[in-house]
């Protein structure tokens, strides 16, 4: 099928490109960007892109999908719709389902299940260590060839050093990437919000940013150490985002991302005990969201997740302290991303790069970007139309968010994952 | 940089800003909380009656819904209710930690459909009476009114009343007065309660005392100063608030031993006879004697703590005809 995807305005970040230009697409690939078809092009369909922008399909580096094990929280085929509703045409999916990814067959079956036209291309995360429970390493090998993108421990520490060490020595052998979390699981310990103020006020257990900091401080050193590449998932404070940049500075190849929330939301929105608001790592002062919206923007934070958590309304009709931890955000990643650009006034481009090629680069999969041969997966979404966040609207199977509500910017019109249109204007 | 997108009106309030649930002394303001101690102030002759009921709350049935064992607490509620004619109906619910959130809004519903009229809540997780206001509100059942009796670490409102009408009853002027709160605040609800009444009231200095295992980051943006050395903390002060220590503090990292504790921040006569000559000395209870308070000064002439008790009961009173009384 050649779909034609005209009067739209094209930002590519990857090429630097930001203009009007028409978007060919035959037999799954991109086959021309700009003003005039490929020679024996003709358009089967053509999608109608007036004062929309027509860039690469998003790519999430965390959405849970549920599947196998939480299907009473998503199932593969609501996660699937949100993420095409959301514009996400490629994602990871940690480790923590149940059982874990930690054996290639679980993870050829999620690949296979999720090998269907419409749905976002999956890149599971492996297990880093049997059971997340960090104590014996899986079979990384025999993961990466079933399809692992990385290697990780979703929210889970390993609180052995040396096995941490050990896990990164076999990873690094092999070249796999290693992506985990900075939370040192001892000043974490039934912790439930950020450790300051309003943890003090309203009687909640804190977690001090202490606990990212040190164990990031381990992350750094042993990647150094073993050469491993080390991904650092979900950055949640400044001094955070220091280290990183500053571990960077010295030589050292370390990527890092957040999360969207952690964008807009300190723990001053924990308001009165709101479970939606209840994250893992917590939100955390004002000052460190403000440092995680500059790092992002200069690039110190090379890239932004949604780290789609569904979880049902019985997880979150609990006190805070025992709520489900997490929120729904494949449909949000857009609309978040664009309020943060609008807010600093970022050019779109650089904004849109957070979420499509920079993301990319760190998956290493050569995707992310617009240009003729590569497989067409375009999100095209009007920016001046806004996205009204209700348990109607969202397609997750999860409608947990902190954000129910409220009007963000942006509206994803289609969505195509390997030229297939797999979602049209609310359909 | 961006402003917060959110509104959190506050869930203790109805749309016309009067009380229709009592979950925190935070957020009330000096006139809401002098109201209530007002309203007190004629129930405490209650109880010297021959026949101490009052007909406010004929008819009106209130549940104690108790999911954290407390006799006492309970107990003073029950008579609060009692004495304003209300059919009390007491449940204790064991929790297996599992469930603990499902529990309580099935149990709510539940007793909804019981015809409620009051829930006096407590329960061990922080917010659990704000989940079940929202659950009331979300479910059109907010006629039900709701008593926070203690939630985890983070209020026990009614203490904090009983309290701040102890003080007034004694010292009459809160703009005058220098308190001290002394030991586990880092755990305590009472210590969090009496922190927004005294400075919502008007004291214009409230110190908390205690080592820093025991006192939370950032209480200090909780209007209070805050002090390590007891004696220095004392100094002058017109109100002693000592915390309950429980003993499980002992058994992980936070503190060495209770003799250790009580050489340190124990109230003995010696470190209160630092504080002013007038100085009242009080306690929530139960107290534990020789690990934060010397019996000494439980029994001596300064202590407060058997008449905090008798006015805990006028104040829930108080409280309870505000919210469910016609």
């Amino acid at each position: 099928m050649d779909i034609h995807i005209q009067n739209g305005r094209l930002i590519d970040p990857a090429s630097n490109t930001d203009q009007a230009a028409d978007v060919f697409i035959s037999a799954g690939k991109i086959v021309g960007a700009g003003g005039t078809a490929p020679d024996g092009f003709k358009a089967d369909k053509v999608l109608d892109a007036t004062g929309c922008i027509v860039c690469p399909g998003l790519i999430d580096l965390s959405a849970r999908l549920r599947e196998p094990g939480f299907e009473y929280k998503a199932t593969l085929e609501s996660e699937m719709a949100a993420a095409a509703a959301g514009g996400v045409t490629r994602l990871a999916c940690p480790p923590d389902t149940d059982p874990v990814l930690d054996e290639p067959g679980l993870v050829e079956m999620l690949t296979h299940r999720a090998r269907l036209p419409g749905f976002a291309h999956v890149h599971p995360i492996g297990a880093l260590t049997t059971q997340l429970a960090g104590k014996k390493l899986t079979e990384m090998a025999e993961l990466s060839e079933a399809g692992c993108v990385a290697f990780g421990q979703a929210n889970q520490a390993i609180i052995d050093t040396q096995v941490l060490l050990h896990a990164m020595q076999y990873a690094a052998t092999f070249g796999f990437p290693v992506w985990l979390q900075a939370q040192d699981p001892f000043l974490a310990k039934l912790g439930v919000a950020h450790d300051g103020e309003v943890a003090a006020r309203l009687g909640l257990a804190g977690i001090p940013v202490a606990a990212e900091t040190i164990a990031l401080a381990t992350l750094l050193q042993l990647a150094r150490e073993t050469g491993v590449r080390l991904h650092v998932t979900r950055i949640s404070s400044a001094a955070g985002v220091d280290m990183i940049a500053a571990a960077r500075a010295s030589g050292l190849a370390v990527t890092c991302d957040t999360a969207v929330h952690y964008l807009h939301l300190c723990d001053h929105d924990i308001g009165f005990f709101n479970a939606h608001a209840r994250l893992d790592p917590p939100l955390r002062a004002q000052r460190d969201r403000d440092a995680l919206r500059a790092g992002l923007a200069s690039g110190a934070i090379t890239a932004l997740c949604s780290d789609h958590t569904p979880v049902d309304d019985d997880g979150k009709q609990m006190p805070f302290g025992e709520a489900d931890i997490g929120a729904t955000g494949l449909e949000l990643l857009l609309p978040l991303t664009l309020k943060w650009a609008e807010e600093m006034r970022l050019p779109l481009a650089t904004a849109l790069a957070r979420i499509t090629s920079d993301p990319a680069r760190i998956m290493g999969v050569d995707a992310g970007r617009i240009a003729p041969g590569l497989a067409a997966n375009v999100c095209v979404f009007d920016p001046a139309a806004s996205f009204l966040v209700n348990r109607n609207n969202l397609k997750s199977q999860g409608k947990n968010t902190p954000f129910l509500g409220l009007a963000l910017p942006g509206q994803v019109r289609y969505t195509l994952i390997d030229g297939y249109l797999a979602y049209a204007d609310g359909k | 940089m961006t402003s917060t997108p959110f509104n959190h009106r506050n869930p203790q309030l109805n749309r016309h800003g009067e009380l229709n649930h009592l979950l925190s002394t935070d957020g009330l303001s000096r006139e809401m909380l002098t109201r209530i101690l007002d309203t007190a102030v004629p129930f405490t002759e209650v109880a010297e009656r021959e026949v101490k009921k009052v007909p406010l709350l004929r008819g009106k049935s209130i549940f104690n819904l108790f999911f954290e064992n407390s006799t006492r607490t309970r107990t003073t509620f029950e008579i609060a209710a009692k004495r304003l004619s209300a059919d009390v109906i007491n449940l204790n619910i064991n929790t297996s930690s599992a469930s603990k959130g499902e529990t309580l809004i099935d149990t709510a519903d539940n007793l909804a459909a019981m015809q409620a009229d009051m829930f006096v809540v407590r329960h061990a997780a922080s917010g659990a009476p704000y989940l079940l206001a929202q659950h009331l509100a979300a479910t059109g059942q907010d006629h039900i009114h709701i008593i926070n009796a203690g939630d985890g670490r983070h209020a026990h409102p009614t203490q904090g009343l009983l309290d701040m009408y102890t003080i007034r009853h004694y010292k009459q002027d809160f703009t005058q007065l220098t308190v001290a709160i002394v030991g586990d605040v880092l755990h305590s609800r009472v210590a969090r309660s009496q922190i927004h009444a005294l400075t919502t009231l008007g004291v214009p200095e409230v110190r908390v005392i205690g080592p820093k295992t025991l006192l939370p980051t950032g209480i200090e943006r909780m209007g209070v100063q805050v002090f390590h050395d007891m004696k220095e903390g004392l100094r002058g002060v017109d109100v002693v608030m000592m915390l309950r220590l429980q003993n499980e503090r002992m058994q992980g990292a936070l503190l060495p031993s209770a003799q250790e504790y009580f050489k340190s921040y124990g109230l003995t006569p010696d470190k209160l006879a630092l504080a002013k000559p007038a100085a009242i000395v009080m306690h929530p209870g139960p107290m534990n004697r020789g690990v934060e308070i010397d019996s000494a000064v439980a029994d001596g002439g300064q202590a407060v703590i058997l008449p905090q008790v008798t006015f805990g009961i006028a104040v829930r009173m108080a409280v309870m005809a505000m919210l469910a009384g016609a």
